[in-house]
């Protein structure tokens, strides 16, 4: 199996019976393989619809999606589906299979031998950070987001080229939501599957997505492209809305000191409390130096100063 | 015997306590095991497990096709219910013109009734896998009949076992009637010979009552050490 695979619509339409309005209106979309795309919009944008039709849980009335190359309604659908890792807000546990047996459902549908299936959950475990002996607990004995990591690590269980994820940390509660989007990033760069994740909140698709597909009321693409095109470049008047009128904030916030051109003197003369490490974000830089009411800060990279950042170049930054 | 004392049918030798009926005789009870209590012990047993495995074996797929079909969900549950509102009795005469006074006719009735018990616990077992695990089991390409097998059936066994309790414990009580005015097997027929007498002799019901009630408890104590040896998931806490 491929390690990602490029996801294509192709003039997609989906129109719920007794409705008007389409749910997914002519939807054209290139996934390249390996991008985490994330599907964004308010609700009625049709973005779990158009999710849910890549593994074809939904039927779609006309158009065409491909899987490297391949219509998704040419394949057997059970093989269609065992080749995609699926993620749900509310995770779907089984609650009568220990995590172990969660997590070995694909494999085992695809006749792994059992040894291989319990080494696969011993590892995947891991990977999402979970320890190896949970393999024999149930899923009621585990917190929300112990679970939504289990139901991470059974959609990878047979490592699939691509993840569909809908709205996965929805349910869970702010700092958890946080550190399992950094964690997924962290995953994504690792195991290099192509991802399509659904959401509605804005933050999260720009902090998550290579890609976001913005879609408004009746399915409609409004627009689609990089966070930082996006937040540069709104398509239109719902774009520079629903991304919000910070956007200038939260471009500044996809960069770190380290990436931007500094202004390189031979040796830095700044206080103490006016260093910041490179990794910091130029939002967050920009936050300190208001509050100090300082032009400029040193930047470290571990210990070495490697320029100063001055706030009056943030505006060339935009 | 003197003829002052009352007169105990069928049971020769009697001491004190029988022949002047006090409330409970443990030497009756005693002596009577073998011949009379034991037998009819086993006799109920047998009523009763023939009932309850009848009884499943027909709710069981009827509710596996209610499942499926839902449409025949409510026709099936009407159809079990109006069973269950005939009195017992009433249902007993309304067979014996067909089946005689045989073990047939009180195992139709008892049956019938384990199925209105039965067949909508199994229903509701069937569909207690939430939404979301059943999305779940169809995205990662489960076909219908493994997500029935593997997820389904499995997480139905805690209502089955419930309904299978309550059935057991019922077919127990209406099993006594039957030995009452149709059969002679059972408790009931102990029971029922004793009320025939115009004194009835106080130890021989309440031996048989006692026994058919501490066979529902036994019947059901077993049903819920088989639901804690079957369902390991629903003990496992935080």
């Amino acid at each position: 199996m491929p390690e990602a695979a490029e996801i294509v619509f192709d003039h997609v339409t989906k129109k719920y019976a007794g409705r008007d309005a389409a749910a997914v209106d002519d939807l054209s979309l290139e996934i390249p393989a390996g991008t985490f795309c994330v599907l964004v919009g308010p609700s009625g944008g049709g973005k779990t619809t158009a999710l849910k039709m890549v593994n074809r849980l939904i039927p779609f009335d006309s158009g065409e999606i491909r899987i490297d190359g391949r219509n998704i309604e040419a394949l057997p659908l059970t093989e269609l589906r065992r080749g995609i890792g699926y993620v749900i807000q509310q995770i779907g546990l089984f609650p009568h299979m220990t995590i172990g047996e969660n997590i070995a459902t694909v494999p085992r549908l695809l006749g792994w031998d059992k040894q291989r299936q319990r080494a696969r959950a011993v590892e995947l475990l891991e990977l999402v950070g979970l320890d190896a002996s949970d393999a024999k607990r149930y899923p009621s004995q585990l917190s929300g987001g112990q679970r939504q990591r289990v139901g991470l690590a059974r959609a990878l269980a047979a490592d699939p080229p691509l993840l569909l994820m809908d709205e996965p940390f929805g349910a869970l509660d702010p700092i958890t939501r946080h550190r399992l989007q950094t964690e997924l990033r962290r995953l994504h760069r690792d195991v290099g599957k192509t991802i399509i994740f659904v959401t509605h909140d804005i933050d999260e698709a720009i902090q998550m997505g290579d890609r976001i597909a913005i879609l408004r009321e009746g399915g409609v693409l409004a627009q689609y492209d990089t966070p930082d095109a996006i937040l540069a470049e709104p398509a239109d008047d719902f774009v520079a809305k629903f991304i919000g009128e910070d956007r200038a904030l939260r471009r500044l916030a996809l960069r770190t000191v380290g990436e931007v051109p500094l202004e390189v003197p031979g040796t830095a003369f700044a206080a103490p409390d006016h260093w910041v490490a490179s990794e910091t974000t130029v939002r967050n830089a920009v936050s300190l130096m208001l509050e100090l009411n300082a032009d400029s800060l040193a930047v470290k990279d571990g210990d070495r100063f490697v320029g100063t950042f001055n706030l009056r170049d943030v505006s060339t930054l935009l | 015997m003197d003829g002052s004392g009352p007169v105990i049918p069928n049971f020769g030798r009697g001491d004190s306590c029988v022949t002047s009926d006090r409330t409970f005789c443990w030497g009756w009870v005693h002596d009577h095991w073998g011949d009379t209590l034991g037998p009819a012990l086993w006799q109920h047993v047998e009523l009763t497990a023939i009932a309850v495995v009848i009884g499943f074996a027909i709710a069981f797929p009827l509710a596996l096709l209610a499942h499926r079909f839902r449409r025949l969900e409510q026709p099936f549950g009407a159809i079990s219910a109006l069973v269950y509102t005939v009195p017992s009795l009433a249902l007993f005469q309304l067979l014996i013109p067909i089946t005689g006074l045989t073990l047939t006719t009180v195992e139709i009735a008892l049956v019938g009734y384990t199925l209105v018990m039965l067949f909508p616990n199994i229903v509701a077992g069937l569909r207690s896998a939430s939404d979301d695990v059943i999305e779940a089991a169809r995205g990662m390409g489960l076909t219908r009949a493994q997500i029935l097998v593997r997820i389904e059936l499995p997480l139905a066994v805690p209502a089955i076992i419930a309904g299978l309790r309550i059935a057991v414990v019922s077919t127990v009580a209406i099993a006594t009637i039957a030995g009452i005015n149709v059969t002679s097997k059972g408790l009931g027929y102990p029971i029922f010979t004793a009320l025939r007498d115009p004194t009835p002799f106080k130890t021989e019901i309440y031996s048989a009552g006692l026994l058919a009630v501490a066979l529902a408890i036994s019947a059901d104590l077993l049903l819920v050490a088989l639901r804690r040896a079957v369902v390991p998931w629903t003990r496992a806490a935080r």
